[in-house]
């Protein structure tokens, strides 16, 4: 006699419901999209790729994102391991707020480190003008080593957390037993330490390889000559060029090519090198003296200094004065009051819309989950696969395959509140899985069998055992996904309309029409508002590990 | 309050078979007890029981109504589980509350069940506490109480000692048997610690790869273990292996070198010409005459020491020497073992199944 109940039941019935959403929302646009890179006027074409690869004009943009991305994981691993390394291994004076700064400086608006390093160091920048008064020339902060500079700051937290969450799970015996062994100082942390966190350091890598590589902000404001791959796919697709949009969904196909295989060997080699550790006893960090304190505290807050220093210099600016965009003499509050009716209409709209994205994406994240740990099969199994195509699809490219998608029937979307909900849920929805996956796991699920055998049903299982418990994780990974989405800019930039313009979509259009004043004001608003939600982030999820 | 009837089941996991056959009663009121070693499919057969295991043949029964579609919620059971699984989020008493919740007791009553129950488990004075906040100990006899308040038809608990330390270990499954005594509650525990079983049950199923090996009442099981596997998982023993010589209507084992021992009343008809003797430690004491061993080391334990000799034979044999004899055997030293024959039981050297005689064999396989 089988018993096919487990099978058929209301979880079956989401599961399929989920993938069939999913089907239908992302994989069914991202098909449009490989579809008409190979198609001109409905027949078969190889156009799009063969124009991208016959001028350098289009392929450079290739060699240079990669460059770039290369650099900058590199760049930001080799700054981030001995941040990390003394945050843990020595008493750091004021060390958990020195950790919420780098978070902050991580959680500020991508593009808004571009916009103030100009700001500082570009033609009319602050630093730039007052070493010209000095008779120097001041290096320029445009094309390769401004976007180096802007994409290495902003990412350098990002392994941090990364790293920091691997510390954690290094035992302490381990580095005892080293030293026993007389292998100590940085032998140790080379020879020992660095093997045991480098599964971490990979996942993290790769994260800080796809932000890179599909960043788009940063170069189109900082890297005027020097165009990445995803400028390209801009202004190629909002037809500045004015070329087909079966050349930007070629670009598209193949920046997804390279994400792809980039996310396959990094598994690949992550697979075969993760090990399963917890830390009974978690590493004691030691006070440190002389020199040495001198050396560490000085690497600690040149890092905050520059990290946090296009933070300040938003903020300040948004309190000078204007005349036609640009900066004058004297402060005030004008910047606020001209923008007042935006300002309003901007801050409106990033609620309505982030919040509205945050309920859709918890809800589908924890169904998810759910369904992934608990009831594996082919079905769930597929879904799980699904929620992560997003993961490695930057978020320019989900935002036109949106708009190639519903902007005609069966459904049309483009220019409404649910297609930039569904574009930012979308989005997200790869991380708050993750996170909320990683939070089911730990969950034994012998607590959800007891509710059961006590006569409760699944949905009250459910609704009064599993979310509870899982509250506080829940509720971190959904601030944390809130940040990301009022701070997100690539994924809307193609879907919204004056009426679904959000504060970061402010930003960046008052930043093309040249209105620096509104755009520091919009900035520091947006700023502001990250803060408070880290703040708030701090308070309900402890020493809680965050994973961004 | 339930009787449970367990016909022919039948337990695959992707085309592994966990338990070909099974079949089993478990009588009303009674504190039963499945014990063997990990992956012997005493966990698996206690879930199909719960009903969060599927069964692929057979019916389980509560009091003659076969329940195998029932889904778990309604099979009216009390479980406790080896990590406890207490709501993280819930204080004991509302933890204690959660199934009378689902069964919509009124308030009042609810209230009085939760303080009941709590007390009968010591715990009333923790009723406000998380579980995050109590010790292991206290949240097993939170669990208890959660499991026992809706006064199940059967209560089911699967290792629910195995997560505490030794000392509290014994004291909870004394607290175990009381509680259960005095509801009175149907029980089926799993466990893989043989004394643990022998200190709680009524019966005791052994298990092996799936199937029962023996039932019956922990002395039975002890005294005339059903097969080799029995007497050797339940206690420590001994193996010798001898030859039986049939002589004038008697039956006579040669423990020692031409010593034949009478054994008559202890062997079946089923004894083939070979037989393996098992030796409990217990039924060796060192003596003035007897088979001549040397000792080859001697642990001391507090109330009694473990020797290990060895025998002519080249075999070695442990057995005990309590300490108020307080002569410490060096090793090496000479002595003669005498061996209690009434507690011998004997076993087919290739099936390894009991050959004692029909009326000796508590209640084979």
């Amino acid at each position: 006699m089988k018993v096919g109940r487990r099978e058929i039941d209301g979880w079956f019935s989401i599961a399929l419901a989920l993938t069939a959403g999913y089907l239908f929302l992302v994989v069914w646009p991202l098909v449009t999209v490989l579809v008409s890179s190979v198609t001109k006027g409905g027949a078969f074409s190889l156009d799009g790729f063969s124009t991208f690869f016959s001028s350098k004009l289009y392929y450079g943009t290739l060699t240079n994102s990669l460059l770039v991305t290369v650099c900058v994981t590199v760049l930001a691993f080799v700054v981030a391991f001995p941040l990390s390394y003394f945050m843990t291994m020595f008493r750091i004076r004021g060390s958990r707020t020195l950790q919420i700064l780098i978070l902050a400086s991580m959680m500020s608006p991508p593009f808004i480190g571009a916009y103030s390093w100009i700001l500082l160091l570009g033609n009319n920048g602050l630093i730039t003008r007052w070493l010209r008064s000095a008779g120097i020339d001041a290096p320029s902060i445009y094309g390769f080593a401004g976007i180096l500079l802007v994409l290495t700051l902003q990412l350098v937290p990002l392994i941090f957390t990364y790293l920091m969450g691997a510390w954690r799970t290094v035992d302490v015996s381990l580095l005892e037993a080293a030293e026993s062994m007389g292998v100590t100082g940085w032998r140790r942390a080379l020879r020992v330490i660095a093997p045991l966190l480098l599964p971490t350091v990979l996942g993290g890598s790769l994260l800080v390889f796809v932000r890179a590589f599909a960043d788009f902000g940063t170069p189109m404001l900082i890297g005027q000559g020097f165009r990445t791959i995803p400028v390209l796919i801009y202004s190629s697709f909002v037809g500045e060029v004015s070329i087909d949009s079966s050349f930007a969904a070629a670009v598209a196909v193949i920046v997804i090519v390279v994400t792809l295989a980039v996310f396959l060997v990094q598994k690949f080699i992550v697979d075969r090198r993760t090990f399963a550790m917890t830390a009974m006893r978690p590493i004691e960090p030691v006070r440190l003296t002389g020199w040495r304190a001198w050396g560490v505290y000085g690497y600690i807050y040149t890092f905050l200094v520059l990290a946090l220093a296009p933070l300040l210099v938003v903020v300040v600016s948004s309190f000078r004065n204007t005349l036609y965009g640009q900066f004058t003499r004297g402060f005030s509050f004008n910047n606020y009051l001209t923008a007042q009716r935006d300002i309003t209409r901007y801050v409106s709209n990033t609620f309505s819309i982030g919040i509205t994205a945050l309920v859709v994406l918890v809800v589908i994240a924890v169904l998810v989950s759910y369904l992934t740990v608990r009831r594996k099969g082919a079905l769930t199994g597929a879904l799980d696969t699904m929620t992560m195509v997003p993961y490695v699809v930057p978020g320019l490219i989900i935002g036109i395959a949106l708009i190639t998608a519903f902007s005609r029937p069966p459904l049309v979307l483009t220019g409404t509140f649910t297609i930039m909900v569904l574009a930012l849920a979308i989005r997200r929805l790869p991380y708050t899985i993750r996170s909320t996956t990683a939070l089911m796991l730990q969950f034994s699920p012998s607590i959800e069998e007891a509710a059961i055998s006590l006569g409760a049903s699944k949905p009250r299982t459910l609704l009064q055992v599993i979310i509870p418990a899982l509250a506080p994780g829940i509720l971190a990974g959904a601030v944390l996904s809130w940040v990301t989405i009022i701070t997100e800019l690539s994924t809307t930039l193609f879907l919204y309309t004056t009426s679904t313009q959000t504060l970061s979509l402010g930003i960046y259009a008052q930043v093309i029409r040249g209105q620096l004043g509104t755009a520091a004001a919009l900035s520091t608003i947006l700023l502001v508002l990250t803060m408070l939600s880290l703040m708030l982030l701090m308070r309900i999820g402890g020493n809680r590990e965050i994973r961004v | 309050m339930t009787r449970i009837a367990l016909q022919s089941l039948r337990k695959e996991y992707a085309g592994q078979v966990a338990i070909p056959d099974l079949t089993l009663e478990i009588r009303d009121g009674e504190f039963f007890t499945l014990l063997g070693p990990s992956g012997c499919g005493k966990t698996t057969l206690l879930r199909m029981i719960a009903g969060f295991n599927s069964i692929e043949a057979g019916t389980i029964s509560f009091d003659g109504t076969v329940i195998n579609d029932r889904p778990p919620a309604e099979r009216n059971i009390g479980m406790v589980f080896q990590n406890y699984a207490l709501f993280p989020q819930m204080s004991a008493g509302r933890n204690v509350g959660f199934g009378l919740q689902t069964r919509r007791i009124p308030r009042a009553e609810a209230e009085a069940r939760i303080a009941r129950a709590l007390d009968a488990v010591r715990m009333g004075h923790l009723k406000d506490r998380l579980p995050g906040q109590m010790s292991g100990g206290q949240q097993q006899r939170v669990a208890l109480a959660r499991a026992l308040v809706i006064e199940p038809a059967l209560l089911l608990m699967d290792e629910p000692l195995s997560n505490l330390d030794a000392k509290l270990r014994v004291e909870m499954r004394d607290t175990i048997r009381q509680v259960q005594r005095e509801a009175g509650i149907t029980t089926v525990y799993v466990t893989h610690d043989q004394e643990e079983a022998m200190a709680v049950s009524d019966r005791i199923a052994v298990m092996n790869l799936g199937v029962v090996q023996q039932v019956g009442t922990p002395a039975e099981i002890y005294r005339h273990p059903a097969n080799r596997f029995v007497a050797e998982f339940i206690g420590k023993t001994n193996l010798l292996e001898r030859e039986l010589i049939r002589q004038d209507g008697r039956a006579l084992v040669e423990i020692g070198r031409g010593m034949p021992v009478d054994v008559t009343a202890l062997v079946g008809p089923r004894a083939g010409a070979r037989v393996q003797l098992s030796v409990r430690p217990e039924a060796v004491r060192a003596a003035d005459t007897g088979v001549p061993a040397e000792v080859l080391d001697e642990t001391f334990l507090g109330s009694h020491s473990q020797v290990r000799a060895r025998l002519e034979t080249g075999e070695v044999i442990e057995f005990l020497e309590f300490s108020h004899q307080s002569s410490l055997l060096g090793p090496g030293a000479q002595l003669q073992l005498a061996i209690e024959t009434g507690q011998l039981t004997f076993f087919d050297p290739d099936s390894g199944i009991s050959v004692a005689p029909e009326a000796a064999s508590g209640g084979a396989a």
